[in-house]
């Protein structure tokens, strides 16, 4: 159809170009190389000033060379041109190089499309209410550049506003597909090694410092939402168990993993929906223990939840447990093997204490017994910096420092209980959290992370027992805040002298909750839960579609209508003159069809000599309104002037 | 090639759902405007395509909200594309004739009856190039001329072609367009044969009307520069004799035109001479005569014009030549 030669592009609009460009590479730049953050600037600010001299653009060689250096430079960084990271580094690449061969129209295109490409790109690194705000100004910009591109002569205030003013109009499309377009779960293809690489959480092994770590961070891991909140001391999420150890590092047995639980649970239950932050590991977190497993998961022998991939995308499951350990009575001698298992020459002091309690008292429950009392006893404080500690570590934490976070209490118990002879692992996970009031949703953070560990009696099968609540009790009844001596650095959400920060803090937690829940979490399971509210029974896609095209060509009718309302304004001024007649009819001197205005007035005038002046004045205006330009002032003024018209 | 231009042109003219030519104002209203895509426009579609899968394999739930603001965007385009040609109103304006061989300049009025401003509206005409389309701004409730070219090949009236209303406002990703075919047409006199043909014989019949004059009665005004078609009589000979044979000649004024008549007669041509040549010539005769400040009758087969001087007389006599065996 378009069946023009290619059209120069006009320096107004490649300053619309490069204004979108940068307003869709700014964004970028911190999740990008810093080298190619500074040469995408710089190439930019290049293009600005050819643009402003009207200098001739740099030949195509030079390009050529620049493309190739910048993919190499990407090639040095990523080690690959292929995945997200190095995917996104190469599209800012080409949108700073392509303003520099951009002569047409065409070209101008393909700023616009790359524009629109790299705002997608932000949201793999962000997908937060602030982000789409950003991204929305962006868009606002680069449809005004796109609109520059088929009119070359309007002005910036113009472009702008006509751009906001079809985004406007867009919306209720966006929000009916989004909400009625068929989801699907991605990934459709395998996605690159490198797509989930900013993330925090637990590790899947336990040194000294490695929880402590995550106590600094007021991130979420998960969020829950109870009918009713478990007491505080049930609040154990459970995530990895670790049962080897080589001296310094606990370290996960690798265990098959099964669809269905591994024991009978009893107790009594509690049913909640967990929303797990991506995490980029497998394990789902439940309270000891889970009654049912959620949908695409499996359990370990060990009892942690393992989802079938690693949870990449915020997950949303529903869980339930049993607070009643009651798991592992019949243990297999194996496991229970490994469970004892001690590595060589560590820490001679706390193996001749264990061994001092097998000694003494021949039972398992009273080396228990002896093992809590001396945690108990012992003097041992809670710090979230502790000493660094050397080769024997359980030895100098339990006898010299006796200064430790939760990963120093729980590895030293085990420790301890496996030179006694008791077989023992770490668990690790989440202890405790807090209800948001502003949306009830139960908040887990990443300072919530815990330490704990298990301990198998032949009664009562693995038993859980934490070593932290032994020593420093507030750690578990209260919070971490509560357990730590004064003036230790802790998170800001913890700390109980700023309440009004967290007040606000919490309510800003309960609206990015309520974006996550609804607007990044909107997937296939939820958009059926939500027509099924809405009153769609087993929405499926031919519903779905269905419906969509229905709402949507309701909505475009509307905008139809507001596109075509015109005209009828432009007989208003015959309309007013048509009311006036009807009016002077009905006092004896009607209008007659075949009528000039000036000869009705004349007639008007000889009949009301009184009113002669502003008969003439009125119809000489109605010429002016009907028969001149159409200025809505003066047909203002010829509506009143009729409307008062009382001869 | 063949068949699809056949089947264009049968939608143009379904298209155009009236009779041409239409009655003025020809109003575009919404069933003759019609809307596609741009290639650009199916760019974007493909961009936004891909976006959707992106968006789903990394099941990025602002990505979808983008595409789908994106493809909203696309479809509002397609309004405002829309509402930028619909209901706008065309009527033909004052057309100059022109001489076969010229370019006659249909002028267009565009109406705009709307608040809004219309934008970057196109036309151009059938058979024209694209590059001779015309683009303009109609402002909110007021008018634009525009003017179109058309190559004037024959003489007689020259029926303004459809036109081809069209614009990708405000993206450029959608094309809205519209055939016209307002009632327009321009007169188009013959071409003036060359500007070295004999004078009009002055021996031819009545014709040489200044022969009855008295030789006196003329009085000289000014002298002018010499055009062929002066009669020799009027050539300053003694001025020419005086600058010599290099200088030009001049030819001299009478205060007088209307003592001067002559007759431009078809019958004075010579007989074998095809129609149009005739009509060529004696288009160039008028002009001479026009151009001589003389009076002039014209004599056609089935018509005859009085002898008269001045622009009406000359309009009269192209008219008459344009429309010889065309009424």
């Amino acid at each position: 159809m378009a069946k023009s030669k290619p059209q120069a592009v006009t320096p107004s609009q490649t300053w619309w170009l490069l204004a979108a460009a940068l307003s869709a590479l700014l964004p970028l730049t911190p999740h990008v190389p810093y080298w190619l953050s500074a040469l995408a600037l710089t190439l930019l600010g290049g293009r600005a000033v050819l643009n402003r001299t009207q200098r001739r653009l740099p030949a195509r060689f030079w390009l050529i060379l620049l493309t190739f250096a910048g993919s190499a430079g990407v090639l040095a960084q990523f080690r690959t041109l292929f995945g997200q990271n190095p995917g996104v580094a190469l599209l800012v690449l080409f949108l700073a190089l392509k303003p520099l061969e951009t002569r047409t129209r065409r070209d101008g295109l393909a700023v616009i499309f790359l524009c629109y490409f790299l705002v997608l790109a932000q949201f793999f690194f962000a997908q937060s209410i602030a982000t789409a705000a950003m991204t929305v100004a962006t868009i606002v910009a680069v449809t005004a550049a796109l609109g520059s591109l088929a009119d070359g002569r309007a002005r910036p205030a113009d472009l702008l506003r006509r751009s906001g003013l079809m985004l406007l109009q867009a919306a209720p499309f966006m929000l009916l597909l989004f909400v009625l377009f068929p989801r699907v779960q991605g990934p459709l293809w395998g996605l690159p090694r490198d797509a989930f690489s900013a993330l925090t959480g637990l590790s899947d092994s336990m040194a000294p410092g490695s929880i402590s770590n995550l106590s600094q961070s007021d991130a979420i891991a998960f969020r829950a939402k109870f009918s009713e909140t478990p007491p505080r001391d049930l609040l154990y999420w459970r995530g990895p168990v670790l049962t080897e150890f080589d001296g310094r590092t606990w370290r996960p047995e690798g265990r098959l993993a099964l669809p269905r639980l591994a024991y009978a649970p009893q107790g009594p239950l509690i049913e909640y929906e967990v929303t797990l932050e991506a995490h980029a590991k497998r394990w789902l977190f439940a309270l000891e223990l889970p009654g049912n497993l959620p949908s695409d998961s499996l359990m370990t022998g060990d009892y942690q939840l393992l989802a079938r991939t690693p949870v990449t995308t915020r997950l949303r499951y529903s869980v339930t447990s049993h607070t009643a350990m009651a798991a592992g009575r019949e243990e297999s001698s194996a496991v229970l093997q490994r469970a004892l298992a001690l590595p060589g020459d560590f820490n001679p002091r706390t193996r001749a204490l264990g061994q001092g309690w097998r000694d003494q008292d021949k039972t398992d429950e009273a080396v228990l017994e002896a093992a809590t009392r001396f945690f108990l006893t012992q003097g041992l404080s809670y710090s979230l910096t502790p000493p660094l500690l050397g080769r024997h570590g359980v030895d100098e934490f339990l006898f010299e420092s006796r200064q430790g976070f939760c990963e120093h209490f729980s590895g030293a118990f085990v420790f301890a209980l496996r030179a006694a002879g008791l077989p023992a692992r770490v668990v690790t996970g989440y202890q405790g959290g807090e209800t948001n009031p502003f949306d009830g949703y139960f908040t887990v953070r990443q300072y919530d992370a815990h330490a704990w560990a298990e301990v198998w009696l032949k009664d009562r099968g693995w038993t859980r027992i934490d070593p932290t609540a032994l020593s420093v009790p507030s750690r578990i009844s209260q919070n971490l805040a509560a357990a730590v001596p004064a003036g230790s650095p802790l998170p800001l959400l913890t700390r109980a002298d700023l309440a009004w920060l967290r007040e606000l803090r919490l309510r800003f937690d309960a609206v990015a909750n309520t974006w996550n829940q609804w607007v990044i979490g909107y997937n296939p399971e939820r958009q059926r839960e939500f027509l099924n509210r809405l009153g769609m029974r087993a929405p499926d896609w031919r519903q779905m579609t269905a419906t969509l095209a229905v709402l949507a060509g309701l909505v475009l009718l509307g905008l139809t209508a507001w596109a075509l309302r015109q005209r009828r304004r432009v007989d208003a001024a015959q309309r007013a003159w048509l009311r006036l007649g009807r009016r002077l009819g009905r006092r004896g001197l009607p209008r007659t069809p075949w009528e000039a205005p000036l000869a009705y007035a004349d007639r008007i005038a000889v009949r009301f000599p009184e009113s002669a002046a502003e008969i003439r004045a009125i119809s000489a205006l109605y010429g002016r309104v009907r028969y001149g330009n159409l200025d809505p002032v003066l047909l203002d003024e010829l509506k009143t002037r009729i409307a008062r018209f009382q001869p | 090639m063949r068949l699809t231009a056949a089947v264009q042109e049968r939608f143009i003219r379904w298209a155009l759902r009236v009779h041409p030519p239409e009655p003025a104002p020809v109003v575009l209203t919404q069933r003759r405007v019609y809307v596609l895509p741009t290639r650009a426009g199916i760019g974007y579609a493909a961009s936004l395509v891909v976006m959707l899968l992106g968006a789903m394999n990394y099941n990025l739930s602002l990505g979808y909200a983008l595409t789908f603001l994106l493809a909203g965007l696309g479809v509002t385009a397609i309004l405002h594309t829309f509402r930028n040609l619909a209901y706008i109103s065309l009527a033909p304006g004052r057309t100059e004739p022109v001489f076969a061989g010229d370019s006659a300049r249909f002028t267009l009025l565009l109406h705009n009856m709307r608040s809004d401003e219309r934008r970057q509206i196109r036309l151009h005409l059938a058979g024209g190039m694209p590059a001779t389309a015309e683009m303009v701004d109609v402002a909110a409730r007021s008018s634009a001329a525009v003017r179109l070219g058309v190559a004037a090949t024959e003489r007689g009236w020259l029926a303004l072609p459809r036109v081809t209303l069209d614009t990708i406002w405000p993206l450029g990703l959608i094309r809205a367009w519209a055939y016209a075919a307002p009632d327009a047409r321009c007169l188009v006199y013959p071409r003036p044969a060359n500007a070295t043909v004999p004078p009009p014989p002055a021996s031819g019949g009545r014709s040489g009307g200044a022969a009855n004059m008295p030789a006196g009665s003329e009085d000289f005004l000014a002298l002018r520069g010499h055009q062929l078609a002066d009669p020799p009589r009027h050539v300053a000979w003694k001025t020419a004799a005086r600058l010599g044979a290099d200088a030009p000649l001049m030819t001299k004024q009478y205060a007088d035109p209307a003592a001067e008549t002559v007759w431009l007669d078809w019958d004075a041509l010579p007989a074998a001479m095809p129609a149009e040549e005739r009509l060529s010539w004696l288009t160039r005769w008028v002009l001479d005569a026009h151009a001589a400040g003389l009076s002039w009758g014209l004599r056609l087969p089935g018509a005859q014009l009085a002898p008269a001087g001045g622009e009406v007389q000359l309009h009269a006599c192209l008219r008459r030549l344009a429309l010889h065996g065309k009424e």
